[in-house]
């Protein structure tokens, strides 16, 4: 999950690493008072998540107060790449005499965290590596000893960096590292890390990810940082469908009805686990369907879960029909699937032999399931027939039907 | 023969009393030849049986008990105890874990995997299902109960490696009804990090004399399959290799996460198309559908042993 800058700032200020005099604010008047408190010209920056603010024209430039809260007014209503800003950060315009940049994230094939620096901040750290790779350093850490100081000292020194701002440095990235460890970051990032005509260094601006399967373990910080449990924190917000999506997954603790998605097509799926949803939006994708939404259903889920599911998809404005498509299945029952999605085709009042497009979930349990759509008449497949195939004859089924509209 | 387990292996279940590992015991021991499960682990459990297999409060316990060293243990218990459990598993000798928890913070599954690299021992997983040798044995919850998995695996040449639990047993199943059985099949979890790679398991399959071909299930998000590519191009393999690539619609969409946790797609190596260009710039087949993984991955195996006949 990603934090706003603003909250990624006061993780970083918590963490010892010397910030500005930033202040958050969400009303113009706000933005004015921080302004008047720093006493000096300012930046206003949008808080969104997205990227490329400048360009948008999120990120002003004030030198009194009354002209902060103008821009501020002016950031504050102006949406980037469909977002609206959380709030706009007030910040002191630094006289910077260099940038550089400081970063941790993981290295999935050493299996290892790796610090990054370079004394060319402000800029995409991907991009400057390709180009001049001797400007940027790399230093793995252990995961099992403690960070030491030499592994920043190494990084720092690497580019050539030496004397005062060595030893100024090196705290600041030890920090960054332990953060990163303690509140386990995927990404944290000061991009760029200022340093002022004293010598000393600050951060002038920071990004960091959390890894979703730690939010459990960091409340405490996520708590006081007021990042409410509801917010997905993706590159965009969850929708009304999304949440109601999540709903289903927690009415009970049977199954996952996970990852519930929302698209803009007329072909509902309930489709199934990891790899086979990822296997069968593309397959349905790579036959011109339309999907309506993403989903991922496995782990066993109850009746009640799959016919939650079902109704919702069902539901959604624009779905025709829907599709129910899992790779061969040995911990879910398939008989339950079938009871589930059924179900919910009755509930709704629709006659479920018209409203599945096809029922391809092979593997435990799949006489019995199978049996059931014969009654009803659904269309099934067992092994034999592909994912792709499946998602082929739902696509048929679906946009033929369309097609025939338009021609009566 | 087969890679990492055969009919010999010894293992333990560490959290063996939980509802899904009883059913996990349960299907391993009527597999094949049945699983040699020489003990379950479940603290303050001591004393009790699963379907036979006694349980301990320490894995120290269950090593002492057996009277000498445990080759593997498959770990099922919640995120929050998984580190210590592999910890304990390591710290007692044991050389091949399974982790089937979901869910587990990379930090842990980074400090679980160093430690397995300092004593020599291999970590499988996390977020996997194990690993299948058809009509042997095997080690997870793999294939389902039994008669699940025999109705899926056969025994042949080929190897099967997959980040998705589910697609090993779709993937094998397409094989074997194409006449093509498997060698080993192994689930190395859907994780960003992982204890064995594909890169880190092929030097297992190329010692295999049954091995004759790889197949892989990939996904976006990581490096794992460009390491793949590397080691190919480095190791001149005999092993021929297809790969089946899921999620390419995920390269319209940069920061959102799919299928497994390790699928975000955080950077340009991690796309699927770029993915598909490295493999097949290595000389490995990517197919378009899954039904065509096993005249794909035949074609290539004749063309390897026409090869070696004319070199002969």
């Amino acid at each position: 999950m990603r934090f706003f800058e603003y909250e990624a700032r006061e993780i970083v200020k918590r963490a010892g690493i010397p910030v500005t005099d930033f202040g958050f604010a969400t009303s113009p008047e706000e933005a004015m008072a921080i302004a008047q408190r720093i006493g000096g010209p300012v930046v206003i920056k949008s808080q969104v998540l997205s990227g490329g603010r400048m360009k948008a024209g999120g990120v002003r430039f004030a030198q009194t107060p009354e002209q902060a809260k103008a821009e501020a007014a002016e950031v504050l209503a102006l949406q980037i790449k469909g977002q609206t800003p959380r709030g706009v950060l007030v910040d002191p315009k630094a006289d910077v005499q260099q940038e550089y940049y400081a970063g941790v994230v993981w290295d999935g094939q050493r299996k290892q965290p790796v610090m990054i620096f370079s004394p060319v901040g402000g800029i995409d750290i991907e991009e400057l590596a390709e180009r001049s790779p001797e400007q940027v350093s790399r230093r793995h850490f252990s995961n099992i000893l403690p960070f030491s100081e030499f592994i920043a000292k190494e990084a720092i020194a690497a580019t050539g960096v030496s004397g005062t701002d060595l030893n100024r440095l090196t705290p600041i990235l030890t920090r960054l590292a332990k953060l990163f460890v303690e509140y386990d970051m995927t990404l944290a990032e000061v991009n760029p890390l200022g340093k002022l005509p004293d010598g000393s260094f600050v951060a002038l601006d920071a990004h960091m990810d959390m890894e979703n399967e730690a939010r459990g373990r960091q409340q405490r910080l996520l708590s006081e940082l007021r990042v409410g449990e509801q917010e997905t924190r993706q590159a965009r917000e969850a929708t009304a469908f999304e949440l109601a999506g999540e709903q289903v997954d927690a009415q009970d603790h049977r199954g996952v009805a996970g990852n519930v998605t929302e698209f803009d097509g007329n072909l509902g799926l309930v489709i199934g686990a990891g790899g086979g949803s990822l296997t069968l939006f593309d397959a349905v994708r790579a036959h011109g369907g339309r999907p309506a939404n993403y989903c991922e259903i496995g782990g066993n889920p109850s009746v009640a879960k799959a016919c939650g599911l079902a109704k919702l998809v069902l539901s959604k404005p624009g779905v025709d029909k829907i599709a129910v498509m899992m790779s061969i299945v040995s911990n879910t029952r398939v008989d339950i699937v079938a009871r589930g999605v059924v179900k919910a085709c009755l509930e709704l009042g629709f006659d479920p032999a018209e409203k599945i497009a096809i029922f391809r979930i092979p593997g435990a349990w799949e006489e019995e399931g199978f049996k059931i759509l014969r009654h009803y008449g659904v269309e099934y497949a067992d092994r034999s027939v592909s994912l792709n195939e499946a998602a082929r004859r739902a696509v048929e089924k679906i946009e033929g039907r369309t097609a025939g509209k338009v021609l009566a | 023969m087969s890679i990492l387990i055969d009919a010999q292996t010894t293992f333990i279940v560490q959290g063996i009393t939980g509802r899904e590992a009883v059913n996990l015991t349960r299907e391993c021991l009527d597999y094949g030849e049945g699983a040699r499960i020489v003990g379950g682990v479940t603290p303050g459990r001591r004393g009790r049986e699963v379907h036979g297999v006694p349980v301990f409060d320490t894995v120290a316990e269950a090593v002492e008990h057996h009277g000498g060293p445990i080759d593997g243990s498959v770990v099922t218990v919640p995120p929050a105890f998984t580190k210590d459990a592999v910890f304990e598993a390591i710290e007692n000798g044991v050389k091949l874990i399974v982790i089937v928890t979901e869910r587990i913070p990379r930090r842990d599954v980074a400090q679980m995997v160093e430690l397995a690299t300092l004593r020599d021992a291999r970590i499988i997983g996390p977020n996997c299902l194990g690993i299948i040798v058809p009509d042997v044995v095997k080690m997870g919850g793999i294939g389902g109960p039994a008669r699940n998995a025999r109705q899926a695996y056969s025994k042949g040449p080929i190897g099967v490696i997959s980040r998705s639990g589910g697609m090993t047993t779709e993937m094998s199943s397409t094989l074997s009804a194409a006449g093509l059985g498997q060698s080993t099949a192994v689930s190395i979890g859907g994780d960003a990090i992982i204890g064995s790679t594909y890169a880190e398991l092929m030097p297992l399959f190329e010692d295999d004399d049954e091995t004759e071909g790889i197949v892989i299930y990939t996904e976006p998000g990581g490096r794992m399959e460009a390491q793949l590519a590397e080691w190919v191009k480095e190791h001149s393999s005999r092993l021929p290799i297809v790969a089946f690539m899921a999620g390419r619609f995920m390269d319209e969409m940069p920061g959102m996460s799919f299928g497994h946790a390790g699928t975000i797609v955080e950077g340009r190596e991690d796309t699927a198309s770029e993915k598909i260009a490295r493999l097949t710039d290595a000389g490995i087949t990517v197919a378009e559908r899954i039904e065509d993984i096993p005249q794909l991955i035949a074609t290539k195996m004749k063309q390897r042993r026409a090869g070696a006949e004319v070199s002969r």
